[in-house]
């Protein structure tokens, strides 16, 4: 072997320059090509003529300017599904900081049967959302609704009665009670990890920040306002991001539970869009339409940065 | 030594050499490594020895090719091994935290290295069994690291050391996570293990008693560069400067001011009954002022003030204190015994005392 | 003198029987709070199993309790699901296409993590964020494109779409949890073992992967679950119900027109939801330490 050993190719797998992009190559690649080029592919889909029958954007004279969003605009449908995905999303929301908020005070708590409560709770989470929105669906349906059962039996419903004279409520045929219900599910489906979520921040409160409380005479609601709450605020913002991204872009609970009905009454952006885009064949509207949810994604992720900058300046 | 048949295949001599030796961790920062060059003999025991920060465990893992050196060259056995992965230097390693694999037993991690070198079974049941009768841990092969103590492990990452046949073993304070007692008796076993297996060894350790025990000779290092190398009694009794005088020895050799110049002295060189012929020529006479005693058993050490500057005396516990006048006694050392330091460099200044034996390692003065 | 102190210990009683009162308040709220919650989460499901089992001369009358069986349960829903549904092939398609995304989430992420914890030094960690907010990037705004390029790639209408894009959610997620885990895996050993005579390569394959089997099994339920979880893809991209996926081909086949089967669209709905959940559940804790960010230390 010779006195002095230069750059030996056997050894190229040894070196951090070479092993570490090797290594990261097919996770980007993958993330490039199927997320990288769609999410551009939906900008240009958004100013293109595409349908399902001609996916190709082939040349310029498939791109049509601001066509698809001056259509989409002028549909009342759009403007519909817009603000109801804004104020399904936001009340709902809203509910859900408030329960995940007390029901992750009681599961840090100590009590028989936590373990169940805990399974149970999360059901909605780990469940595959479409199977779970079915069990809702038939519970609100229009003949065979247990709620509409209830109501007879207690005399709200049928005739000669507040609510009658239907036998019925017709839970999702009639607007507001229908969008009631798509906010009811968003915040069942989303609670539970909203609340895991602030359970981990819970859990990681010092204990002795706890226990110096307690002795310092701190009664409940104080402790709640002056100690629980600050300290939870980077995770309950967390928890509140991920949430509203969730809820936003939601379409199996919009599709599963009223396909936009009644009447569109409670069509969101992303129903719209695979109404238009996937069932209508058209991508191009489709693909403006789903563009929408963008700036909201784009600030939620500005948002999920800065904390994620900052808890990692304090962890260092 | 209790296998002859062992280190007959071995064809490299075992000589480890740094040649300006540069580690920059970070482009702003100063370098943890700055120029250090030093070469060991083969079968030699060295010790790198400086306080917590130095460069030690750098200097250590860029030995080891844990880490590339910024500049400079490293020669395993007359080779530039710069390029070359760990596994290809033929080296052991042995961490601070032993680094036993949590998910093999200890046969299984005593081997690991041996399934690397595609030994047969046989062979590998053979050397396993060879180095942990050595070490004293047949007892535990088929225990898991987590079911052992401190001391085990550090047995168990010895003998997994011992059977890759190194040219060299590199170890980073391998007694640092046992307790005061098991530490003395592990530092006397590792002494006789090395000169039985007779293995270049480099040694990395901020503890000077450890270092002065073990090692054949000593790199004292500070700031990333090497301060001094040489034999425990050269480095203990002819610091190079300042910095290891003052870091070797407990208490540490006094320095006081005398004509523009520091003078070094060591607590046991200090005399508190005026020798009989104590003439000035031969004899240094100073004044202790604001005298205490601390009784050790064994021996006291008297501390007080010269010009300012603490001093510390060291004396057989026997020995009767002068009689004060304002807590100033009067102490004498031996011209012999002093060293002196320059006042701005730290280096030494006056060479070699006759009674030390001059240095064969030239790095020692660098 | 004698009277303070009766009157203190007086006080000191009647506040420890209103603490202990107070206590016992909490108590009760704390248990109706918490079956509340409970309940409200699982209540579609438990009327998915009540329903499961009617038979339809009970289900299809108004007047009846819907609560009790008014006629004795019956399996034939089931039996109807089983026989004479494409359930089976549902099952078959989800579990293929499960298993197949696994593989590559598995093949993809695990490099993926160990060069962003142990390669790339301080951007490493950066990058490692910027996949994770990939995780964020909605199927909603994705599925028009993707249905493009999928028939581009001549991959419409088969279930073989769904584990080429599956894995666009998983990997992000994936890479981020198993970030954690790698992180963990103190660098010694591995270094350990490249002094011992291994490369690099081998040294991961031998030290750092057994030591996060852990991680990696989280990875595997969670790419798991997660493409059973999925259904805006699934509805997009497959029409023909031999292609078809649980979530999709419950929702889509097995109501006709009109035409609900409704207890066998319950069962189907239960048998796949309920063992799913198990899974979940299970490794639950590692999914949440993913999800906040670094924000809570634990
Ligand atoms: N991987 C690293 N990145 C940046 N700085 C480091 C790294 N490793 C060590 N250092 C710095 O280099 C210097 C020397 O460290 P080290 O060799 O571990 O010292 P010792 O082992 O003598 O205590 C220290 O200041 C340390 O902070
Ligand atoms: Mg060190």
């Amino acid at each position: 072997m010779s006195a002095t050993t230069t750059r030996d190719e056997r050894y190229l797998m040894d070196r951090d320059r070479v092993l570490g992009p090797l290594f990261l190559l097919p996770a980007v690649v993958y993330i490039l090509a199927l997320v990288g080029l769609p999410l551009v592919l939906a900008v240009l889909y958004a100013f293109s003529d595409v349908t399902v029958a001609d996916p190709r954007i082939s040349g310029r004279d498939d791109f049509v300017g601001f066509d698809n969003f001056r259509a989409i605009w002028s549909d009342n449908v759009f403007r519909k599904a817009l603000r109801n995905t804004v104020v399904f999303t936001l009340i709902s929301q809203v509910i859900v900081l408030l329960l995940a908020n007390i029901l992750a005070m009681v599961l840090s708590a100590d009590f028989h049967g936590k373990r169940l409560v805990r399974f149970l709770v999360l059901l909605p989470w780990t469940t595959p959302v479409a199977l779970g929105v079915l069990g809702w669906f038939w519970m609100l349906d229009s003949v065979y609704s247990p709620i509409d059962w209830m109501m007879r039996e207690v005399g709200l419903l049928g005739p000669d009665t507040p609510f009658g004279p239907a036998r019925n409520m017709y839970w999702l045929g009639t607007t507001h009670l229908a969008q009631g219900a798509v906010i009811l599910v968003h915040v069942w489906r989303t609670l539970p990890l909203a609340t895991v979520i602030l359970l981990a921040g819970l859990t990681a409160i010092p204990q002795d920040i706890r226990d110096a409380a307690d002795i310092d005479g701190a009664g409940f609601w104080r402790q709640l306002f002056y100690i629980r709450l600050p300290l939870l605020l980077p995770i309950m913002a967390v928890a509140l991001l991920f949430a509203i991204i969730f809820a936003f872009t939601d379409l199996t609970i919009a599709l599963v539970l009223t396909r936009g009905g009644p009447v569109n009454d409670t069509q969101v952006l992303a129903s719209w869009a695979y109404f238009k885009g996937i069932q209508g064949g058209n991508l191009a509207q489709g693909a403006a339409i789903a563009l929408f949810l963008l700036p909201v994604l784009v600030a939620i992720a500005i948002a999920m940065l800065r904390l994620a900058r900052r808890a990692g300046e304090e962890t260092a | 030594m209790k296998h002859p048949t062992f280190r007959t295949d071995r064809d490299t001599m075992a000589r480890v050499e740094t040649r300006n030796l540069v580690k920059q961790f970070t482009a702003s920062g100063a370098p943890a490594v700055n120029g250090i060059s030093l070469q060991t003999t083969d079968g030699e025991f060295l010790v790198l020895l400086g306080p917590s920060g130095c460069g030690k465990t750098t200097l250590l893992r860029m030995i080891g090719g844990l880490e590339k050196p910024t500049s400079g060259d490293i020669l395993i056995g007359d080779r530039v091994v710069n390029d070359l992965p760990p596994r290809a230097r033929q080296i052991a390693m042995v961490f601070q935290s032993y680094a036993l694999y949590p998910h093999m037993n200890v046969r299984n991690n005593i081997s690991f290295p041996l399934k690397a070198a595609k030994l047969d079974k046989a062979a590998i049941e053979q050397k396993v069994q060879w180095a942990s009768s050595i070490l004293g841990i047949d007892q535990l092969l088929d225990r898991k690291p987590r079911q052992l103590s401190g001391g085990q492990r550090q047995r168990v990452a010895l003998a997994r050391a011992l059977v890759r046949e190194p040219n060299v073993f590199l170890l980073d304070e391998p007694l640092s996570n046992l307790d005061a007692q098991r530490r003395a008796s592990a530092r006397d076993e590792l002494q006789v293990f090395q000169h039985e297996i007779g293995t270049t060894t480099i040694y990395v350790t901020h503890d000077q008693v450890e270092a002065m025990g073990l090692g054949d000779r000593i790199a004292v290092i500070n700031d990333g560069t090497i301060r001094q190398l040489g034999t425990p009694h050269e480095i203990y009794e002819d610091p190079a400067d300042t910095f290891v005088a003052t870091f070797l020895g407990s208490p540490p050799m006094n320095l006081v001011e005398r004509d523009g110049d520091l003078v070094g002295f060591r607590p046991e060189a200090v005399e508190l009954v005026p020798p009989e012929h104590g003439d000035a020529s031969s004899w240094l006479h100073l004044t202790l002022a604001e005298a205490r005693e601390e009784y050790l058993g064994s021996e006291k050490l008297i501390y007080g003030e010269i010009d300012g500057v603490r001093v510390v005396a060291r004396v057989h516990a026997g020995t009767p204190m002068p009689a004060h006048e304002g807590g100033k006694i009067p102490i004498t050392v031996n011209r012999a015994a002093l060293r002196i330091f320059d006042k701005d460099s730290g280096l030494r200044r006056q060479p070699a005392s006759d009674s030390v034996s001059a240095s064969p390692a030239e790095e020692a003065s660098a | 003198m004698a009277t303070t102190t009766a009157s203190a210990t007086e006080t000191h009683t009647e506040q420890a029987g209103r603490n202990r009162g107070q206590r016992v308040l909490g108590r009760v709220v704390l248990y109706v709070v918490a079956t509340g919650f409970a309940l409200f989460a699982a209540l579609p499901f438990a009327w998915m199993v009540l329903t499961t089992f009617k038979a339809d001369s009970d289900l299809y009358r108004p007047a009846n309790n819907p609560f009790v069986y008014n006629d004795p349960p019956t399996w034939h829903n089931i039996n109807l699901l089983w026989n004479d549904t494409s359930y089976p092939t549902f099952i078959l398609n989800t579990l293929l296409v499960a298993v197949v995304v696994v593989l590559i989430t598995i093949a993809v992420v695990v490099p993926a993590a160990y060069a962003l914890t142990r390669l790339t030094g301080r951007w490493g960690e950066s990058l490692g964020i910027l996949i994770f907010l990939v995780y964020l990037v909605p199927p909603t705004l994705l599925f028009i494109p993707l249905t493009g390029v999928v028939a581009d790639l001549g991959l419409q209408n088969s279930k073989w779409a769904m584990v080429l894009v599956y894995p666009t959610f998983t990997i992000p997620f994936c890479t981020w949890l198993l970030m954690g885990f790698f992180r963990g895996v103190p660098w010694e050993i591995e270094e350990q073992a490249m002094i011992d005579g291994y490369s690099r390569i081998q040294a991961i394959w031998k030290t750092v992967l057994p030591v996060s089997l852990p991680g990696i099994l989280t990875v595997v339920i969670f790419s798991f679950t997660l493409s059973l979880h999925e259904f805006v893809y699934a509805l997009a991209f497959v029409q023909s119900s031999d292609q078809k996926t649980v979530s999709v081909g419950v929702f889509t086949e097995l109501i006709r027109g009109d035409v609900f089967f409704w207890q066998s669209l319950m069962a189907a709905a239960a048998l796949v939801a309920f063992p799913v959940a198990l899974l979940y559940n299970y490794f639950l804790d590692r999914f949440i330490a993913g999800f906040t960010l670094g924000a809570v230390k634990g």
